[in-house]
């Protein structure tokens, strides 16, 4: 290794740095301003804190965490395949098939999704029992009652899916056209078919834009179902405001459920950061280092430091004696 | 020359891009085993007469005949039925071709390029398509090169890998599409070696380039295009020192 003394000459820019007053004065009036918020929070004797450490792991709110979870992650996952599906309608060759993927992006993206998820919910006025059999005819394979069929739950991951296509299959769109005709015409030439190509070749590369916006779409499904309080999915939000009817601490459980959405929403930042650097795999661009590369780079550079320390200090010696 | 001898014949191929006729009946046969050299100034439709042989563009008239299959179409008594995506991939599989921008699949690693379509489309075994991946690896001179993304490669190296990638599928025929000219004029070199490597090994190849003297040295026979139509064609020598078309003339002006 290399020392910093043996490299030091006579013409080294030894500059005193710029300083900057105006980051100081404007941090110090930022922090002022958010402290003064957080006491008046903090210190207001309207909220009592207790009823937030002790519903926060209230049996019923985890429950409700748990279901939020689970209809998150259902309708994501219904969403992205029926949102590939329209996309790849959207720039199909046929009139047809890219008329109705142009209707379902219009309809849904154009109508509230709380109306959406209302009406899912009365589906059962609209058709009463749901059947299996040859149209036109009485002939039934089965029939349900539509209420049996769909109970809340159901319905509302119908209804967040449904909506949440429309939107994804813009951004899936956005993503293969991302990528440059000549990479198909490359497939092509190998022998590989319009199905292959898709699948090995294009879809992978739009990932890369595909999963930032889909990241944002996440959060904004876990946050929306909430909205399923209207058709009385035991969900978070439900979940916080039946215990607040009861003890009327309306303030206090919405801090508990906003804790909540909040720590999921820190969660799930986790896998999209790994999703991302694995889809980056071949840009140019560096890559950001995970967790624990950094931790390696930060210890790597006390030790450094230290080195360099030990070094100087030598030099300082022989320079004495 | 019998039709066994002959890798490509077109015959009378026309090819419009809306109201503009970019290709007016052009023929050629190509023997196999010869190097073609396709020269002629951009616009002249020799890149779209390229990409017509692998069906990367439809055509409008005539027929394309490669290892005697109809490329991109079926006769059936006297009509002609355009052919499904799946017939079309299984011809391009014994035609190699080369990009001018090289096309790599930048989320795959060398190796990774040039082992997915024998692998996924030819039904190799993982071990068989690395085994000669890395031969054609080492053929281009990059064996060590391998596991490197391309945007880690120079432009030549990725030409290279581009190509040990269309030969992975164990070509009859190679199309090269300007494969020089977005290099680096010092990265050339190394591409031409591989391509004149591979003439020698007795490769059928078409190749459009403004590599004069790589077709002098490389091509048995060169072919003129301009707007559209085969001006002149020949042996690389008699095209290049004693044209005979006063376009072709014009046209070597310009160049040499």
């Amino acid at each position: 290794m290399t020392t910093d003394v043996e490299r030091s000459t006579d013409d080294d820019v030894v500059a005193i740095p710029l300083r900057h007053p105006g980051r100081w004065v404007a941090a110090a009036a930022v922090i002022v301003v958010l402290g003064l918020l957080l006491n008046s929070l903090w210190n207001n004797e309207n909220i009592a804190k207790q009823y937030i450490w002790q519903f926060i792991f209230d049996p019923r709110i985890i429950k409700g965490v748990w279901i939020t979870l689970a209809v998150t992650l259902i309708s994501m996952v219904i969403a992205t395949i029926l949102a590939i599906i329209l996309a790849i309608m959207r720039m199909s060759s046929n009139p047809v098939l890219r008329g109705v993927s142009f209707l379902y992006i219009w309809f849904f993206r154009g109508t509230p999704l709380l109306v959406q998820i209302v009406f899912w919910g009365y589906l059962g006025l609209l058709y009463k029992q749901i059947s299996l059999g040859v149209p036109l005819t009485d002939f039934h394979i089965f029939a349900v009652d539509t209420n049996t069929l769909i109970p809340a739950f159901v319905g509302g991951v119908i209804a967040l899916s449904l909506n949440e296509a429309a939107y994804a299959a813009e951004i899936v769109r956005a993503g293969l056209l991302s990528i440059d005709h000549g990479q198909r015409e490359a497939a092509y030439s190998l022998g590989m078919g319009p199905g292959y190509t898709l699948r090995r070749i294009v879809l992978p590369q739009s990932m890369k834009v595909i999963i930032p916006p889909m990241g944002n779409e996440t959060i904004s499904m876990l946050k929306n179902t909430s909205l399923l309080a209207v058709v009385a999915v035991p969900e978070l939000y439900t979940a916080a405001s039946q215990i607040s009817s009861g003890n009327l601490r309306q303030v206090e459980l919405l801090i508990v459920a906003s804790l909540w959405y909040l720590f999921i929403t820190s969660v799930l930042s986790v896998p999209q950061f790994y999703l991302e650097r694995y889809y980056a795999r071949g840009n140019s661009r560096e890559l950001p280092p995970t967790p624990m590369q950094q931790l390696k780079r930060a210890i790597g550079r006390m030790r450094g430091r230290a080195d360099n320390r030990r070094i100087a200090a030598q030099a300082h010696e022989k320079a004495e004696s | 020359m019998s039709e066994q001898e002959l890798m490509v014949d077109a015959r009378g191929v026309r090819k419009w891009f809306g109201a503009n006729e970019v290709l007016k009946s052009i023929s050629l046969t190509i023997p196999r085993g010869e190097v073609l050299s396709l020269l002629g100034p951009s616009g002249s439709g020799k890149s779209t007469f390229l990409r017509c042989i692998n069906h990367l563009e439809s055509i409008d008239g005539g027929r394309i005949y490669v290892d005697d299959e109809l490329i991109g179409y079926k006769q059936r008594g006297d009509k002609i039925h355009e052919m499904k995506p799946r017939e079309i991939a299984k011809q391009r599989r014994k035609i190699g071709m080369v990009f001018q921008r090289f096309n790599l699949f930048p989320h795959m690693t060398a190796l990774g390029n040039i082992i997915d379509a024998p692998i996924g489309v030819n039904g190799e075994s993982k071990t068989e398509a690395t085994t000669h991946a890395r031969e054609l690896l080492e053929r281009v001179g990059l064996a060590d090169k391998a596991d490197a993304y391309p945007a880690q490669l120079s432009g030549g190296q990725q030409q290279r890998v581009a190509i040990a990638r269309a030969l992975a599928m164990k070509p009859k025929l190679m199309l090269f599409d300007e494969p020089t000219s977005a290099l680096d004029p010092e990265l050339v070199g190394d591409v031409l070696d591989v391509m004149r490597d591979l003439a020698k090994s007795g490769m059928t190849m078409i190749v459009v380039t403004h590599e004069i003297g790589f077709s002098r040295e490389v091509a048995d026979r060169m072919v003129f295009m301009d707007a559209g139509v085969v001006v002149e064609a020949g042996a690389p020598r008699d095209v290049l020192d004693n044209p005979q078309h006063p376009r072709t003339q014009a046209f070597l002006e310009s160049v040499l």
